[in-house]
């Protein structure tokens, strides 16, 4: 499932052929199909569009009853007042802090448990997978009562490190079963011939499996970055504190009693957007390079 | 709560070398019971090994989920307030009287109906519209496939407070583009529409917003898994004179069940929780006609106080989900994803 993001052009070559042989009313037939896909193309993209064409609109065309689909001029005043409001320096560096501390320490944590469940057969290696994956259904909201007593007894609202414990388990389950596939793609024989050449089992796995798993890893870890970055539930309620809130809770910042700044909003919504979405752009390289390059391929 | 505690004390970090060196400490019955088994020290610690491995893991797990699930169970049977929340005493034992006062409010009722509705049509809506585009990316020219996967993947990355700020933006009562557009078409008494003030409208947007995030993942996944289906077999059918509803009913059908029922199982798992969406589309004080189970939990518990209400709703919202979740662990071992 993880790895269908990689959309590989499938039957690509097939496109070719067939279109030669292709009667009239076929061609009409892909005609038509062709329009219908490119007319869902704009509905999908359209919301995307909006933002960033509202984000460099001028402000009195955002204050305006006659919404035009093009801006008359481009300015970049909604991106000074985004960055101006209170609390942005402090909102991105919340929003780095968090996301990298519990996207380093889940891959670690799941690279070994990745490795274990893929290389090793123990007892309970399959209850284990299975929990893991029974975990991810449970929705947020039964846990966030419990696991906010539990920290406000700990002395953990309000600080980093509770709010990364919880989005670091929250990744675990996806980012172990995605890289447990990386694993089981790798040959055994790669490892065994590494040892029988005097390397140690670790020395194999630093050697030969780490640089093997690395697209894997990324692709994990890009989830798991783009998962925390975008969380807003937990870290709205655990969170209490201006300076500590993420950028999805400071968002809400834009929203006041007398309306909202639709022009700054949708400019900070771009900024909180554009890593995600080059984020995406990588992800797509680096899973399917990890598919294809020949070594990995069991 | 030490198992929380030394997780939760910065963020451990066991590189694989030190855990080697390691390895005969002893970390559980059955590791033990193993090694009892194994004479040689250097077989011992090959079957020490998993374990240690998947150590860190089942800490942090059972810190974050197994332990406040737990503490749910036993909170629902009690009475959990702010008072007890700030003085850390023992809340009072209530038995069950938690449930049979949810039971006893007809709000329960109503919002347990919204929020099972609300999820009936999101989730057919997204199956269904993603299921039909993935069969027409299979018909595109590969150009045209390439926009479509673009634009997919555009959607797809917008993060939910950010898509929800798009959609809030563009469904404005005064400023919206939604109101411009449809009084162009239909009249001027469209501009100024608050589209929130009818609840039915204002889940409306909700779903559009809803099923506008899902689509993407279901038509890459449905895309991914019709890939699959041997153009062979399907030709064979058309030739042998199937219509193409046919071909699909008895070739193609088949192959993309499996992928099909795990995604429509996990939007019901999602939608049945949405919560941001329709928190930040209501300027986060959701009107009582705008809860589902989620944010009636949620407002229990935070804006009522009643801790021990709160975690029953979502010990009931648990309980509603947990067949499906079994059922989709039951697709995930039928096509072999857990092995």
């Amino acid at each position: 499932m993880s790895t269908s993001t990689s959309t590989a052009p499938a039957g690509k070559t097939g496109d070719a052929a067939e279109q030669q042989v292709l009667r009239p009313d076929r061609k009409k037939t892909r005609l038509s199909y062709n329009i219908l896909g490119l007319l869902i193309s704009v509905v999908m993209a359209f919301p995307v569009y909006w933002l960033v064409i509202s984000s460099v609109r001028p402000n009195h065309e955002i204050r305006s009853y006659d919404q035009t689909l093009w801006p008359s001029s481009f300015t970049f005043d909604n991106f000074a007042r985004a960055v101006k409001q209170p609390n942005f320096g402090t909102a991105v560096e919340s929003s780095l802090i968090v996301s990298v501390t519990a996207v380093v320490g889940g891959m670690v944590i799941a690279t070994l448990a990745a490795l274990a469940i893929g290389r090793f057969r123990f007892f309970g290696r399959k209850s284990l997978l299975m929990v893991l994956i029974l975990v991810q259904m449970l929705p947020p909201t039964a846990m966030l009562i419990p696991i906010y007593a539990q920290l406000n007894t700990m002395g953990g609202l309000n600080e980093y490190w509770g709010l990364i414990t919880v989005y670091l388990v929250s990744t675990l389950p996806f980012a172990v079963v995605m890289i447990r596939g990386f694993v089981v793609n790798i040959p055994v024989e790669l490892e065994e011939s590494a040892m029988v050449d005097g390397c140690t089992r670790m020395g194999a796995f630093r050697r030969v499996i780490f640089p093997l798993l690395a697209p894997g890893l990324a692709a994990a870890s890009i989830f798991a970055l783009v998962n925390a970055w975008n969380e807003y539930l937990f870290a709205y309620i655990l969170m209490n504190d201006n300076e500590k809130y993420t950028l999805n809770v400071w968002l809400m910042t834009f929203t006041t009693e007398r309306g909202t700044d639709y022009g700054a909003l949708m400019a900070a919504s771009t900024l909180i957007a554009l890593p995600v979405v080059i984020f995406f752009m990588v992800i797509q390289k680096k899973m399917a390079t990890g598919l294809t390059s020949g070594a990995v391929k069991g | 709560m030490t198992a929380a505690d030394t997780k939760a004390a910065g963020p451990p970090v066991p590189v694989p070398r030190t855990t080697k060196e390691n390895s005969p400490t002893p970390s559980g019955k059955s590791t033990k019971s193993k090694s009892g088994k194994s004479p040689s020290r250097r077989r011992m610690k090959g079957a020490l090994l998993p374990y240690l491995l998947i150590l860190p893991a089942i800490v942090a797990v059972a810190a974050v989920y197994a332990y406040p699930l737990c503490k749910t169970v036993i909170m629902s049977f009690q009475d959990m307030g702010r008072r007890e929340l700030w003085t850390g005493d023992d809340p009072p034992w209530v038995g069950f009287e938690q449930f049979t006062n949810i039971f006893k409010d007809p709000e329960f009722w109503d919002v347990t109906g919204r929020t099972v509705l609300f999820m009936g049509v999101c989730v057919t809506l997204t199956m269904a519209l993603g299921l039909l585009i993935a069969l027409l990316m299979m018909r595109l020219t590969t150009w045209v496939r390439l926009v479509l996967t673009v634009a997919l993947i555009a959607a797809w990355s917008m993060p939910l407070m950010v898509a929800t700020s798009i959609f809030r933006w563009m469904a404005d009562s005064d400023y919206g583009l939604v109101n411009t557009l449809i009084a162009k078409v239909v009249g001027e008494d469209w501009l100024g529409h608050n589209w929130f003030l009818d609840p039915w409208q204002g889940f409306g947007v909700i779903t559009a917003l809803v099923v506008w995030g899902a689509i993407p993942f279901v038509v890459i996944t449905l895309y991914a898994a019709l890939t699959q289906v041997p153009k062979e077999l399907e030709e064979a059918a058309s030739l042998d004179g199937a219509a193409a509803f046919g071909v699909f009913r008895f070739v193609t059908w088949p192959v993309i069940k499996p992928v099909f029922t795990m995604v429509a199982t996990l939007s019901v798992i999602w939608d049945f929780n949405v919560f941001g969406q329709i928190w930040l589309l209501r300027g986060n004080e959701p009107e009582p006609e705008y809860q589902t189970l989620g944010l009636y939990s949620y407002s229990k518990a935070f804006e009522s106080t009643s801790f021990s209400q709160g975690t029953a709703l979502a010990l009931i919202t648990v309980l509603l989900l947990a067949g499906v979740a079994v059922y989709y662990l039951r697709q995930l071992m039928k096509t072999g994803e857990v092995e």
